[in-house]
């Protein structure tokens, strides 16, 4: 059906609408307000029109970007010298190091991934308070594949009626083969996301010619095969339930949003009541609100929901459905913004305005000027709305935790020293009465180059050290060599004369330096002796 | 359920069940959910098959991928065995300084030897090789039959006083209550006493030397140094095996006690008693 402009009667004046076009689409919501079904039932087939306009074109920014981060990131490179693999991020499991472009990571020092988690966590507070599911809408995978699988099955099947009417129709060659090809795309695609998740735990290049030549590791295929079925089977077959169904986010944010966060919203304030047949409504003398229940907005919606029915738990705020009403207005020559991002505030405020405080139906003229501009008083979103006590509580957060990780990983050191003192025994008594304590040392050279390190024994009056497997004599200092990037362990003996000793628990310090570097560590341990000493 | 009944807000039967005027809406489950759960069980079915899992009367089920727990037990035994094949040729085809020397291997020895000495060795010498009274401090720089690595290993080989193997080291003090007067004990004892510290009368080193230039020389060496190849300790420093003091060295003058150690190397095996020997002489003691 198509409608060719209308008239729309506003109180006293009468404005005539463009000879617009505006296509009549047949669309239900899946969860309809009329026809709710219970949850609990079998799942409808959802068709998404292809949408156009600015948020369509932001999303296919986000989506491009966000794709190739995840597909190129692993072929990166970042030069770290000969000792260190020159993959920008890497996860080596193996060797238990994460490398990030200029920042590697030894296992204790997890607590950066941790603070990275903290801030991932506290910066969604901040986003959905703000901007409500954008996570949801723009960057979830789950968001983004289903997208891009989206575009393969319309660039195959065609738009939503040729691909209704394709589902509807009996099977023929031709359906199987579009079907085949479909499915055969969508497995290309999941084996290639499975396949550049491995790379960011091995060399890529050298991975990905183990892998077609079939000699990875098994494991690599599993991974691979895993994610190819999650992928194809989240993405291709289950779409918007896993939203609905499996995803635990959408609860969540319902204890996130409030009055003053950004969703998606239909202005029934200046839509209804809606009509098909506005003219008529008009001549009638009746109320007739900008929507023309073309349903486009229905059409478009990869959730398959209506937002006319208000927020609900299935809308990820993709915003297609604004895209969609914003050309119908356009072509109505209306303003845009009858779906739009809006906070429940400002929605309340123009809904009491509609419905004279909510005594009433709503009546789009309420606010409306006499000459068909919005009135004044109508609350419009500005950006000052969504910044408020608790997005700058938020954005503190946030930055304080950032600040803290950038600090110490600025300041974090390069070269450490840990002992663990020999417990049993704690003391040996030598043939010339002299005490002799074991110690076992570990020395961390955390930078991929190998270096020289001198250890040294500070206090301890007559103290000296002797080493397993190092052949100069006792002396109070010697060094010795660290590989790159490994743990050196030592086991040292340090042995005190008998007259020399004070008491049977003294203090002293291992001190290790890099000469080259001037880096130092220091460790204070304890030299035991018996209670009564020669 | 007598009747159907029909909730009126949401138009949905329930299952006849109430408490408390709440009643169940009969809901059917979504087909998903129903599917997996079929899987499920189906999944269940064939594991039950494919793995270990009926029980008979005396026997159960083995499951037709012949999978068992003891296999794989035996199979990650068989794997770490086959991981250390490579250090245990080079330890079996390399002598003990060998094998000192060079530091992955001593790594692997001292490793080895300390998981068996754990077994073997700590009712004797402690769990830290530290010994106590007539059982030697392993970890210490005083030696009967020297702390040189090959030493070590003939001392684990062979036993010390090990009567059924004749390569084991031999020696034995005899007892002087017989051939000496109780005052000559007293005075060789504080002779001896006074080499390492203070004795309580100093009249009596004097004859006390004489006592043991003639008696005791023979095997502890003129200085009282001791003499390792009769396994003769050093009565001169500071560690003493059978106790320190005048009191005691008294006690093993008049009685002596003469240790035993049995030969280890039928029981554990060449190369375990090489991986033993590397591990003690790392102990810090070693020479
Ligand atoms: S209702 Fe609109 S914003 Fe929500 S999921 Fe559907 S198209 Fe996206
Ligand atoms: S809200 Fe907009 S897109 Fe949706 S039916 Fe009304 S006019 Fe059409």
């Amino acid at each position: 059906m198509v409608e060719t402009g209308g008239v729309i009667r506003r109180d006293l004046e009468i404005v005539v609408l463009d000879q617009a076009q505006v296509e009549r689409l047949e669309a239900e919501a899946v969860n309809s307000a009329k026809t709710r079904q219970p949850l609990y039932a079998a799942r409808k087939k959802i068709f998404p029109k292809r949408a156009s306009g600015r948020f369509r074109r932001f999303k296919w920014l986000v989506m491009a970007i966000t794709l190739g981060i995840y597909y190129l990131t692993p072929w990166l490179r970042w030069d770290r010298g000969p000792f260190a693999p020159d993959q920008a991020v890497l996860v080596d499991l193996a060797n238990r190091r994460f490398y990030f472009f200029f920042i590697e990571i030894w296992p204790q020092e997890f607590y950066y991934v941790a603070g990275l988690l903290m801030m991932a966590g506290v910066g969604l507070f901040l986003v959905t308070s703000t901007v409500g599911r954008a996570w949801c809408g723009y960057t979830c995978p789950q968001t983004v594949w289903v997208d891009l699988f989206l575009v393969v099955e319309r660039a195959i099947e065609g738009d939503r009626n040729a691909r209704m009417k394709l589902d509807a129709a009996p099977w023929s060659a031709r359906k199987l083969f579009l079907r085949m090809t479909k499915h055969a795309i969508w497995l290309v695609i999941a084996v290639a996301t499975g396949g550049a998740w491995i790379f960011y735990f091995a060399d890529a290049s050298k991975l990905l010619g183990e892998v077609v030549t079939g000699t990875a590791a098994p494991v690599a295929y599993a991974t691979i095969a895993v994610l190819t079925g999650t992928t194809y089977v989240f993405g291709g077959l289950m779409r918007e339930q896993v939203c609905t169904y499996m995803c635990p986010w959408p609860r969540i944010q319902a204890a996130m949003l409030d009055e003053n966060s950004l969703t998606v919203t239909y202005n029934d304030w200046r839509g209804e009541p809606r009509s098909r047949h506005a003219k008529k409504a008009l001549a009638a003398g009746l109320p007739a609100g900008d929507c023309v229940d073309c349903n486009a907005c229905v059409a478009v919606c990869p959730m398959g929901i209506d937002i006319r029915d208000g927020q609900q738990l299935e809308c990820i705020t993709c915003a297609l459905c604004i895209d969609a009403c914003d050309s119908v207005m356009d072509k109505l020559g209306r303003e845009r913004g009858l779906i739009s991002y809006a906070t429940l505030a400002d929605y309340n405020a123009n809904m009491a305005m509609a419905t004279s405080g909510g005594t009433g139906p709503v009546n789009p003229a309420l606010v409306r000027t006499p000459s068909g501009s919005f009135a004044y008083g109508l609350a419009h979103f500005h950006l000052g709305k969504i910044f408020r006590l608790r997005t700058y509580i938020y954005l503190g957060a946030w930055s304080a935790i950032g600040l803290v990780l950038v600090y110490s990983l600025v300041t974090r050191e390069r070269l450490e020293l840990n002992v663990l003192h020999d417990r049993n025994p704690q003391f040996v008594t030598l043939s010339d009465g002299s005490i002799r304590n074991g110690y076992t040392v570990k020395l961390l050279n955390m930078i991929p180059e190998p270096r020289t390190i001198e250890v040294t024994l500070d206090g301890l009056d007559g103290g000296e050290m002797s080493t397993v497997g190092i052949d100069p004599p006792p002396s109070r200092s010697f060094s010795i060599a660290v590989e790159p990037d490994r743990l050196k362990t030592l086991k040292i003996f340090v042995r005190q004369p008998a007259d020399q000793i004070r008491k049977p628990a003294q203090s002293f310090e291992f001190r290790i330096a890099d000469k080259a570097s001037s880096e130092t560590a220091e460790y204070t341990a304890t030299f035991n002796a018996p209670e009564i000493s020669r | 359920m007598s009747s159907e009944h029909v909730d009126e807000i949401s138009g949905v039967t329930t299952t006849g069940h109430e408490w408390d005027g709440i009643k169940e809406l009969n809901n059917p489950l979504p087909r998903w959910w129903v599917t997996a759960f079929y899987i499920t069980i189906a999944w269940a079915l064939a594991y039950t098959i494919a793995y270990p899992a009926w029980p008979m009367l005396s026997f159960a089920t083995k499951g037709i991928l012949g999978f068992s727990s003891r296999n794989e037990v035996k199979n990650e035994m068989a794997a770490a065995e086959a991981g250390k094949a490579k250090y245990v040729a080079a330890i079996q085809s390399k002598t003990v300084s060998e094998i000192a020397a060079d530091d992955a291997l001593r790594e692997f020895a001292v490793a080895a030897g300390g998981a068996a000495f754990k077994v073997n060795c700590v009712q004797c010498h402690g769990s830290g090789a530290q010994g106590s009274t007539d059982f030697p401090n392993l970890n210490d720089d005083d030696w009967l039959w020297s702390g040189k690595t090959e030493q070590i290993q003939q001392t684990i080989t062979h036993g010390i006083r090990f009567a059924p193997d004749a390569d084991t080291r031999q020696s034995e003090m005899p007892a002087f209550a017989d051939v000496l007067k109780p005052e000559q004990v007293a005075q060789v004892s504080a002779f001896v006493a006074s080499l390492s510290g203070p004795v309580r009368d100093k009249n009596l080193i004097e004859p006390g030397t004489r006592v043991f230039a003639d008696n005791c020389a023979a095997c502890h060496g003129e200085n009282a140094k001791g003499n390792r190849d009769l396994g003769a300790p050093d009565l001169t420093d500071a560690i003493w095996l059978h106790g320190s003091g005048e009191a005691a060295i008294a006690s093993q003058v008049r009685a002596p006690k003469n240790g035993v150690m049995p030969a280890w190397v039928d029981r554990l095996g060449e190369t375990t008693v090489k991986e033993l020997a590397v591990y003690v002489h790392s102990l810090g003691g070693g020479e």
